[in-house]
């Protein structure tokens, strides 16, 4: 690819963001011991905690309401809003709007340096993808050992490790954790670092907004995880009420926990949303997008428009626990159902959510390791643009056995079965590339495919769950457990480690090592398949969810999924220890360009500079002309940086 | 699956792709259908088992050859078109690898009449295997013939049920935590923990509960229906064997879910009657104290501190309406 250097660039006004306030000393300048960071946050959330535990026993001090506890609930609640507000406050998310809101002109900010950016409220979208790693591998494994311990229980029918109480804790945090987890995983840590940069932007659109998204992220584990203190909650990661209005005080945790995570999700999809629409570089027109791009804004529009719901679900919730209210209760005229359909319709969404990012992790890395054009773009958009579509119409078909109307079910079995039509798509996408391809299978490429091979069971099994006669078996038991693990870990986790190892090199300048990389891979898609296939067959003979005993007949079965379930748990160990290994034991420095991509997010300098291009780059093609002769160049740069030039003819030695 | 796939430049690969995935499709819907299928649970105990395990089978026998030929196609790429395999050519980048209309329109068209297929399939069988043993609500729309009579009768003091003559057997199944009871109401309303049936009779299950959400799960017979409070969900099945049957709890309802689970039997329809009969006059004394029978039970004012079980001279009321009429007052 030649870049003309002389090619005139319009971008004055992008160099003048750095310059346009009158420079005075702001809190990000302040000496160390007066700034905020990490440990004033949690100062700050330690004493917004005492503080509403305080308030709450003040103004509701005769009104103690918690099943079985004997609590004040309020106090509990607010405890817990206080505890986040004041995490927020610590960490310095409110100081610009507090400052806007009593009329002062807030200080032009400094970009933060230095190690301790990762640890403050830092507004470099890099940095908070960085973050963001940390965050949801924080998650992923607590979320894990949780797992280990249900396997633990369920190694025998009859012989207990835990008391039931315990395991339902155990089992509700862990689907709780994981689904917070999975909210962000590819979108956190990825789609935050890379958005900018794959289309052409020198940042996000609204910057506080990000970092914002990124500390009341982490704020929700820490609501999430005070369930735990507060003595777990029964409801599994559904909630359903009245059990939710039975519960104790653990019960607050999981509803204020999801209404945090959800404020922090609406806040990132709010802000890629108009971060792809508006901040596009010249000639990124939106059949130039690449397809990862088109991936992470069907995802922000779910994230935008489904989380509200869930919010107030959240809300309502804590209402009826604290201040008794009756949404969800029926002997007062409230409804169970109103809980069900209000989650399930932020629900289902959320479930793609969950499987949109990865389609885009393994298109986007499909061609670099095919050398070979996305077959079918248009139709792989299409497809993205499909499933966010349709997956508003489908929630009721978690309620198939649960009493509403029948007349809808033939309706919602249709809307289910079509949203196969468009993931069917992505598949017609990997299969036309593959075709007469030059595969290379780099760990990034094992990881891609694995997710067709995995995604392939869980949305086939979901056809099978879609079908309201069918579902009457499988509805409620292993079956749609082992079914939802293939979608989301089968599909997005894999295509998550597929990312990370493909796009780390450009994010810290360090290759992950091959060898243990290859090692993580094979551990982990041997043993997910054995722990989660014999789950289908477990369900089928007749096991529910969340149970702590079963029929003896299916102890084989069980100890099969348990031994390979804590293989697989080791498989996050190897990939832990590649982590460590490659980016700080003993870190190999990684080419400019390591897996001679032609995307744009590898043309720029590395370590990519804080405003991510010198000029504003103007895109001249798409990101796809592998192997083409004559291709146009993807972008005139019109810089002078040396940067990794890729033909895209050639195949590089592997 | 394999007709739709690209390029027309190279046809040996696509044959090759095409007969191996042909063969493998064949041979495994056979086999799946003759030595796994008949075994796919939960049998053929009930009408709705066996109809479901029918769709399961028909599911399967479509979904193989989907398997098979993405499958396929893959390991085929990956093994002819690795990187490291001598020979293999550069591939060829520009406008015929990027899209294949004639491609496209076939794997849309496919898969578009495969999910029509399969969307009309389930919805004749969901009408005619009468809602498939799941719950439909406190209004049904697909029900077994004399379902409506059977029901509308159990909440008068007349309701009856003899053998053979097509009549519909009514059971409330009662769940709390963390336990299933049963009423028959057309045995004077008694409540037992055991749940026996009459073989070859069409039964309506009525699913209540009296706190948080259950789901009464007949594992052999194919029957699962969600237990809301104040709610009376009806699912319907007709036995066809006797034999034994599990019950279980299939939606998470707290500390003892786990251990929410207890047997029930199909059995000979006279020695149904002669249990029913000897279960009504043995139980008598109780039923006498039981709440008079309802769709749903609520604590209400007139039961003593909110007891589910009000003494015998309450009115008991449900706010749910059943076949489009309230609950009418004993």
């Amino acid at each position: 690819m030649t870049i003309s250097a002389e090619r005139p660039l319009k971008s004055a006004p992008e160099d003048a963001i750095a310059h346009s306030h009158p420079h005075r000393v702001s809190w990000t300048e302040r000496p160390g011991w007066l700034s905020q960071h990490l440990g004033t946050a949690i100062i700050g959330g330690i004493l917004g905690y005492v503080f509403g535990h305080w308030l709450g026993n003040y103004i509701t001090g005769a009104y103690p309401y918690n099943a079985n506890s004997g609590q004040n609930s309020s106090a509990d609640a607010l405890a817990l809003i206080f505890g986040v507000v004041g995490w927020l406050l610590g960490i310095g998310a409110l100081n610009y709007p507090f400052a806007k809101m009593v009329g002062k002109e807030p200080k032009h900010e400094t970009p933060i340096e230095g190690w301790t950016k990762y640890f403050r409220y830092t507004l470099d979208h890099k940095v908070v993808g960085k973050q963001y790693i940390v965050g949801v591998l924080l998650f992923l494994f607590t979320g894990g050992l949780l797992a280990m311990a249900i396997r633990t229980e369920l190694l025998n029918p009859t012989t207990h490790v835990f008391g039931p109480g315990t395991y339902i804790d155990i089992v509700s945090e862990h689907g709780t954790i994981m689904m917070m987890m999975a909210t962000s995983v590819i979108i956190g840590p990825i789609g935050n670092y890379f958005v900018p940069l794959m289309i052409g932007s020198r940042r996000m659109a609204f910057p506080r907004i990000e970092a914002f998204s990124f500390w009341v992220f982490i704020a929700g584990y820490g609501v999430i995880f005070s369930a735990l203190p507060y003595g777990g909650f029964p409801t599994g990661w559904t909630g359903y009420a009245p059990l939710q209005t039975q519960a104790g005080p653990g019960m607050i945790s999981y509803l204020l926990g999801f209404a945090v995570i959800g404020l922090g999700m609406m806040a990132a999809g709010f802000n890629i949303a108009a971060t792809i629409i508006n901040y596009r570089a010249p000639g990124m027109s939106w059949s130039r997008l690449p397809i990862f791009i088109w991936a992470v804004l069907a995802t922000a529009a779910l994230l935008t428009l489904a989380t509200p719901t869930l919010f107030a679900a959240g809300l309502f919730g804590v209402l009826d626990k604290t201040v008794q209210t009756a949404f969800y209760v029926t002997e007062h005229g409230g409804s169970s159902y109103l809980w069900q359909n209000l989650f399930w319709f932020f629900g289902h969404p959320e479930v793609y959510i969950m499987a949109l990012p990865g389609f885009g992790v393994v298109a986007e890395i499909l061609p670099v390791f095919t050398r070979k054009p996305l077959f079918a773009y248009k139709i792989a958009a299409a497809g993205m643009i499909g499933v966010a579509l349709l997956s508003f119409f489908v929630w009721q078909h978690h309620l198939f056995q649960s009493g509403i109307n029948p007349d809808m079910r033939p309706l919602f079995m249709l809307t289910t079965e079509l949203i196969s039509l468009p993931t069917g798509f992505i598949f017609l996408v990997g299969m036309g590339t593959l075709y007469r391809a030059k595969i290379r299978f780099e760990v990034p490429m094992l990881f891609a495919l694995s997710v067709f091979f995995n995604f392939l069971i869980g949305g086939v099994t979901g056809v099978f769950l879609s079908d309201v006669p069918v579902n009457v078996t499988v509805h409620g038991g292993f079956f749609v457990l082992s079914h939802f693990h293939y979608t989301i870990m089968g599909g997005l986790l894999f295509a998550f480690m597929a990312g990370l190892y493909y796009w780390l090199p450009k994010m810290t300048g360090k290759m992950m090592n091959k060898k243990l990389g290859l090692w993580h891979f094979w551990t982990m898609f041997v043993f997910f398949n054995l722990t989660f296939f014999p789950m289908f067959i477990i369900g089928l003979l007749g096991q529910p969810r969340r149970v702590f005993t079963y029929a003896r007949n299916l102890e084989t079965w069980n100890d099969f999924s348990s031994i390979s379930a804590f293989l697989l748990g080791f498989s996050f160990l190897i990939f832990f220890a590649n982590l460590m290994w490659s980016m700080y034991i003993k870190p190999t420095p990684a080419p400019a360009n390591p897996w001679d991509s032609l995307g744009l997010e590898w043309q720029t300098a590395n370590p990519v500079p804080l405003y991510n291009f010198e000029r504003i780059p103007v895109i001249m093609s798409d990101p796809y002309h592998y192997s083409e002769e004559g291709a146009p160049a993807l972008a005139d740069l019109g810089d002078s940086v040396k940067r990794p030039v890729s033909t895209g003819a050639t195949t590089p030695k592997s | 699956m394999t007709s739709e796939q690209p390029t027309q430049s190279d046809p040996r690969h696509l044959r090759r792709i095409g007969i191996i995935w042909v063969v493998l499709s064949i041979v495994g819907d056979i086999l799946f259908w003759f030595l796994v299928g008949p075994h796919i649970p939960p049998g053929r105990m009930t009408s709705s088992a066996s109809s479901d395990q029918f769709d399961f089978n028909i599911l399967m026998e479509m979904a193989l050859p989907v398997l098979f030929g993405i499958w396929v196609f893959f390991g085929y790429c990956f093994v002819t078109w690795r990187a490291k395999r001598k020979g293999v050519a550069e591939p060829k980048g520009g406008a015929a690898a990027r899209s294949n209309l004639r491609a496209q329109v076939w794997w849309i068209t496919v898969s578009t009449v495969l999910v029509l297929f399969l969307a009309g399939f389930g919805t004749i069988e969901l009408i005619a295997g009468d809602g498939s043993g799941g719950g439909e609500g406190p209004n049904p729309v697909w029900e077994p013939t004399g379902a409506v009579q059977a029901e509308t009768a159990a909440l008068t003091s007349s309701a009856s049920w003899t053998p053979g003559t097509n009549h519909v057997l009514v059971v409330q199944v009662i769940a709390q935590q963390w336990k299933f009871t049963y009423r028959y109401p057309q045995f004077g309303g008694f409540e037992t923990p055991q749940l026996i049936l009459p073989d070859h009779t069409s039964i309506a299950f009525n699913v209540t509960s009296l706190d948080v959400i259950h789901s009464f799960w007949a594992y052999q017979l194919e029957v699962k229906a969600d237990a809301n409070p104040q709610e009376n969900n009806v699912a319907f099945t007709t036995t066809d064997q006797t034999g034994d049957f599990t019950v279980r709890c299939s939606e998470l309802c707290g500390l003892w879910h786990g251990a929410m689970y207890n047997y029930g039997k199909v059995v000979s329809t006279t020695s149904f009657e002669n249990w029913a009969t000897t279960t009504e006059s043995a139980n008598a004394a109780n039923t006498k104290n039981l709440a008079p029978f309802a769709w749903t039970y609520v604590p209400d004012a007139n039961g003593a501190s909110g007891g589910f079980y009000p003494d015998g001279t309450v009115t008991p009321y449900s706010t749910v309406e059943t076949y489009g009429a309230k609950q009418p007052a004993s």
